[in-house]
């Protein structure tokens, strides 16, 4: 089900979702995205670039909650997310503090 | 942490869709930095806040001097000026009151800004110059490949301190407070968004504001200190740093394994150099 | 107030530094940033006075590193910019002078020159610093400096320093002395309509065609400010035509080059001299600013012996009139070279004169300025 551009409504909690883009021959394998990502989307693949890095690849894309974490994090503008979707949810609320709060200290 | 996402695979794209291609120069990319240094986690952060802030591209300039740091201003899609070493400052000033409409930035590293450059960030502060500053602070002389500088911690090791640097390093906040710069804070490249935030606000800020970043130079410092991956570092500052703004700067000073204070230190306003002068000029001369 | 003050037309009784002050004002200075320093200090005072009349600014800055930085940012910031010093501080500005020459900077940095090395004579004259002109800031360059003899000079050169600097994209040096900065004489500043002042060359190019080091066979690039859309980049680094950084020797070829025949190729429409009683001379006496005067003196009195001797003034000292020299060299007997120095233009003209004639000097530590008996003397051992 797809959301595109729905107004924000106050009463339902929205789950937003990504779509992740590497950019893989820029990346130089650091794993700050890895680390920080509050979802755990990401993993380092076990290929490699032509610059002989592992580039991240998103085993859990379905989990993104494109919070942009990972593009402001990546010191190569190597990667970076595409919101897709809102879902509406009655989850527990997934959201962009708790990792990343952390994170940032 | 095993599940693989079967029904997609990780889209594989061309540098030119990042959604900042735009304000940097993508035929230069990659860029020298090392894998794990926090450079690039600085400057998207000031990609960011630059675009947040909606201040025209081309009235936006950016000047560096020569480092690690230096080499941002051959990065960003924007006016931008790589000088010599140390003399970022002196030229920003040039360029800063030549063309009142632009706003400068200039961009650089500890050893760049407050060794070589010092004299001329303190009366560039003193004088309350129109320019944003923006030191990353990597403790060392990276370019060089590992110098001691003028922030390296007491006893931490560079190649020309390979007994440990017993030379008292300076706490650039309070520098930067004592000679008179109007805006003053202090994060990590781990702080990313609160670092955002800060040049958010410093940008369109007038007077001589000050932003430093606290940086993993993995290659040069860490490995001479045994401090491991541009990784363990930012989780040495997720460790240590404490957010505390207002904090009194005398209080920021960085040890080898102390605190690393962080936050907002003085947001203030006084005329600038340009405003004070024009003022006061035209009262005597009569004019408009 | 405003640009009805900018230039002072009329007779004025100036010193050198007054009338250089009110040459850069009348070839539309806008930007001053100067470190205060004997002999070339009343320079930068009347240019804090008389700046903020036109909405220019003056500032002092910490040092002359900072102040030859800022005058080169004031340039790519759109505005005339120079500054002004002397002795250490003149070895100070050479880091970025050459800056200035990588980035093809247009500004005006005044040198006038006291005795040395080190803080040597304050107040007193020389013309010891100009082979630091031209080799003082490390790697290959050309550079033009002129020098002038008298205020009235002083005012015409430092106009014709920032006509020059517009039309070749270059710093340019007006290398006077301490005996010319502090000399009192008339100086006629005409109507403003009677100056030729050259402006900026802003490219006609679009944004994205626009390349900051790209030229023709003439080798002088088009000029752009920063904050125009261009988004230039520029750095002290070896670049490209882009201004990107390229460090190989393939780009180091090209850009030294470059900045080389730029002087070069145009030197014969840069290059100035006085000759004065050329058409017999047998002896040829080379000299400039300060010491040209006491030259001309000298040559006076051994014309008066019967020696045939005739004077070339050097307007422009660098690039050098090497083609003058050799061209003179076939045909007279000796040159005497008259400089307050040891021996530094007196190398360029026995490099050129290549032995086909006799190179005499007549050497001078600073200080004073020479004895015109003592000229004398040297262009009759000359003419033996
Ligand atoms: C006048 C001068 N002295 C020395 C150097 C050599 N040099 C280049 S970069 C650098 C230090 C850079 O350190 P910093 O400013 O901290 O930048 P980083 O590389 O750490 O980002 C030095 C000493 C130079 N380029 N110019
Ligand atoms: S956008 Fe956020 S949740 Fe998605 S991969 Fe990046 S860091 Fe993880
Ligand atoms: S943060 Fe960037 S460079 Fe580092 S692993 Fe992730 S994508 Fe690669
Ligand atoms: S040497 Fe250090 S500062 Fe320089 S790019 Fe490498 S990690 Fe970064
Ligand atoms: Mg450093």
């Amino acid at each position: 089900m797809k959301y595109w551009r729905k107004p924000l409504d106050a009463d339902t909690i929205k789950v937003p979702h990504g779509r992740i883009y590497v950019v893989k021959e820029q990346c130089k394998g650091c794993g700050f995205c890895v680390e920080y990502c509050p979802k755990d989307v990401l993993e380092l693949s076990q290929e490699f670039n032509k610059k002989g890095y592992h580039s991240p690849v998103a085993v859990r894309e379905e989990d993104c909650v494109s919070c942009g974490l990972c593009e402001l994090i990546c010191p190569d503008f190597a990667i970076y997310a595409e919101l897709i979707e809102e879902d509406e949810t009655t989850e527990e609320t997934p959201n962009k503090t708790d990792k990343t709060e952390k994170a940032e200290v | 942490m095993n599940k693989p996402a079967a029904h997609l695979e990780t889209a594989i794209v061309e540098q030119d869709t990042h959604p900042m291609a735009d304000l940097l120069r993508m035929d230069r990319m990659p860029h020298i930095w090392c894998s794990g240094c926090g450079l690039g986690t600085g400057l998207t952060c000031f990609i960011m806040a630059l675009k947040e802030t909606g201040i025209p591209e081309d009235k936006v300039a950016v000047v560096s001097g020569i480092g690690c740091t230096g080499r941002v201003a051959g990065y960003l899609n924007l006016d931008s000026f790589h000088t010599t070493h140390g003399r970022g400052i002196p030229f920003a000033t040039g360029l800063a009151l030549a063309n009142p409409d632009l706003r400068v930035v200039v961009y650089s590293g500890d050893g760049d800004l407050v060794a070589i450059g010092g004299n001329h960030f303190i009366h560039s502060a003193r004088r309350n110059m129109d320019l944003m500053v923006v030191c990353v602070n990597n403790f060392t002389y990276g370019m060089t490949g590992g110098q001691a500088g003028p922030t390296t911690p007491i006893s931490a090791k560079a190649s020309t301190a390979p007994y440990g640097s017993y030379d008292y390093p300076f706490n650039i906040p309070y520098l930067a407070i004592a000679s008179g710069a109007t805006y003053v804070a202090r994060w990590t490249s781990l702080h990313m968004r609160r670092l955002k935030n800060s040049m958010r606000e410093a940008l369109p800020k007038k007077g001589f504001r000050v932003i430093e970043i606290i940086c993993p130079c993995p290659t040069a410092f860490a490995r001479k200190n045994r401090l491991g991956s541009g990784l363990d570092l930012m989780k040495h500052y997720h460790d240590n740093s404490i957010i505390k703004h207002g904090a009194d700067p005398r209080e920021a000073d960085i040890d080898m394994n102390g605190k690393v204070v962080c936050g907002t230190f003085l947001d203030i306003e006084r005329p600038t150099f340009r405003d004070f002068q024009t003022e006061n000029i035209a009262k005597q001369l009569g004019g408009e | 107030m405003g640009e009805e003050r900018r230039v002072l037309t009329g007779e004025h009784f100036l010193t050198g530094d007054h009338a250089c002050a009110e040459g850069g004002m009348a070839a539309g200075c806008m930007f001053f940033g100067g470190y205060p320093i004997t002999p070339s200090t009343e320079i930068a005072e009347r240019m804090s006075l008389r700046l903020p009349e036109v909405g220019g600014i003056f500032i002092q800055m910490e040092d002359e590193m900072a102040s030859m930085n800022s005058i080169l940012g004031a340039a790519w910031g759109g505005w005339k910019s120079m500054t002004c010093t002397s002795g250490p501080g003149f070895s100070l500005m050479m880091e970025n002078l050459g800056l200035g020459i990588v980035l093809e900077t247009p500004t005006v940095l005044v040198n006038i020159q006291r005795g040395g090395p080190s803080t040597g004579l304050p107040t007193l004259s020389g013309q010891a610093d100009m082979m630091q002109a031209k080799w003082g800031s490390h790697g290959d360059y050309e550079i033009i400096a002129l020098a002038p003899n008298s205020p009235q000079e002083i005012f015409d050169h430092t106009i014709k320093a920032f006509n020059l600097a517009e039309q070749y994209r270059t710093p340019v040096l007006v290398m006077s002395d301490e005996s010319v900065g502090h000399m009192t004489e008339k100086v006629i500043i005409p109507p403003r309509e009677e100056l030729k002042l050259v402006p900026r060359n802003y490219t006609k190019k679009k944004p994205g065609e626009y390349l900051p080091f790209e030229c023709g066979e003439d080798e002088i690039p088009e000029m752009v400010k920063a904050g125009d859309g261009y988004k230039i980049h520029i750095t002290g680094l070896t670049h490209d035509k882009r201004g990107y950084p390229d460090i190989s020797a393939e780009a180091q070829d090209w850009m030294v080059r470059h900045l080389m025949n730029k002087i070069q190729k145009n030197k014969k429409k840069i290059i100035e001299v006085e000759r004065i009683n050329m058409d017999d001379a047998e002896v040829v006496v080379v000299s400039y600013g300060i010491s040209s005067r006491v030259a001309h003196r000298g040559m006076d009195l051994a014309r008066k012996t019967g020696v045939k001797v005739g004077m070339l003034r050097l307007i422009t000292v660098w690039p050098f009139p090497d083609y003058m020299i050799k061209e003179l060299a076939e045909r007279v007997k000796a040159f005497v070279t008259v400089e307050l120095n040891f021996g530094q233009i007196a190398l360029e003209v026995e490099r050129y004169v290549a032995g086909k004639a006799k190179c005499y000097l007549v050497p001078h530590a600073g200080g004073d300025v020479h004895k015109p008996e003592d000229i004398a003397e040297a262009i009759k051992e000359a003419a033996k």
